[in-house]
């Protein structure tokens, strides 16, 4: 299992908003490809799925709070 | 996990570590610019995703457009319908469109006359920190204004560029696979009117523009937009890069 990590944004900047999901748990995710959109006060960034699989759980819905380091899904990676 | 560390550089390089000792010219930073006079909104931005999607394969260089578009409003992902203060009817009849946007911010309106920049840069070439470039989009229009005897500012906490308590650019940007597109708006010599239709980026603020501040007629749209590809390449040399450490 594969964790999706909220990376370091710089600046001292230590939250975001989960602001989209391109994916719903359930759904398969390619490695590379969008799987989360991401605000911070001017700017919105994609993260890639980590892994090639299963979108297993997704822990941050849309319009909530993250910080960094925070866990936002979990990928069950193909075999 | 290691994926997302190597495409992110989590953790293993700091923002503030990655841009010690940074300098784009000795990495290789280049633009090229394109400027594509009066266009539709929606057609730049399918235009800026597929430019992104190659410079972020590697298959063309970071690329600088510069335009102008005819009165839009665009809507940030932090927007707020209450922010539009004219319906939905009002705005059709005067010719206005309403685009929802990936962008990160609020409100904002793009009109003729308010110089377009959006620089599809790789973030990856310049340190891969978010915040630190939105600050030097702001340097170099900073600059640019100074070269016109305009003393221009940030406001601590917001971002955008600022003058006598007015503001006269707005940035918002998105990022995918650490390529930026959006990117930021001045107001050359345009109809300040029009920005009652809003409330700029969600606040009580009053738009300026450059042509309110100095002579109308030493203002040429083809001027600024030299200068502007002049303090970009400043900026992003290494030699005006803005660091806040």
């Amino acid at each position: 299992m594969v964790k999706v990590i909220l990376p370091e944004l710089g600046e001292g900047i230590t939250k975001a908003v989960v602001s989209y999901w391109y994916f719903q748990a359930g759904q398969n995710v390619r490695k590379d490809e969008d799987l989360v959109e991401l605000t911070t006060d001017k700017a919105t960034f994609n993260l890639p799925a980590p892994a090639t699989g299963k979108l297993l759980e997704v822990f941050s819905l849309e319009g909530q709070n993250v910080n960094v380091a925070d866990t936002l899904a979990t990928i069950e990676e193909e075999a | 996990m290691q994926n997302l560390v190597d495409s992110i550089a989590y953790g293993k390089y700091p923002a503030i570590l990655a841009l010690s000792g940074f300098n784009s010219k000795e990495a290789g930073f280049n633009f090229e610019t394109l400027d594509l006079g009066l266009v539709d909104y929606n057609e730049t931005l399918s235009f800026q995703k597929s430019l992104a999607k190659d410079v972020a394969a590697g298959i063309r260089e970071s690329t600088l457009i510069l335009c102008e578009h005819n009165p839009v409003i665009t809507l940030g992902r932090q927007a707020r319908k209450e922010n539009i203060l004219k319906s939905q009817a009002e705005l059709t009849a005067a010719g206005i469109k309403m685009i929802n946007t990936n962008r990160g911010g609020d409100v904002t309106l793009h009109l003729a006359g308010q110089l377009i920049v959006y620089p599809v840069f790789d973030l990856r070439c310049l340190g891969r920190d978010i915040h630190i470039f939105l600050r030097n989009l702001e340097e170099a229009v900073i600059l640019l204004l100074e070269d016109y005897g305009i003393r221009a500012y940030r406001q601590e906490g917001l971002t955008g560029v600022w003058v006598s308590g007015r503001k006269i650019a707005s940035i918002g940007i998105a990022i995918s696979r650490w390529v930026t597109t959006h990117g930021a708006s001045l107001n050359v010599s345009c109809d300040m009117n029009l920005f009652s239709l809003i409330k700029p980026c969600g606040l009580d603020i009053i738009m300026t523009s450059m042509a309110q501040l100095k002579e109308l007629n030493s203002l040429k749209m083809e001027l600024v937009k030299e200068k502007v590809i002049e303090k970009l390449q400043y900026v992003f040399s290494g030699i005006g890069f803005f660091r806040k450490v």
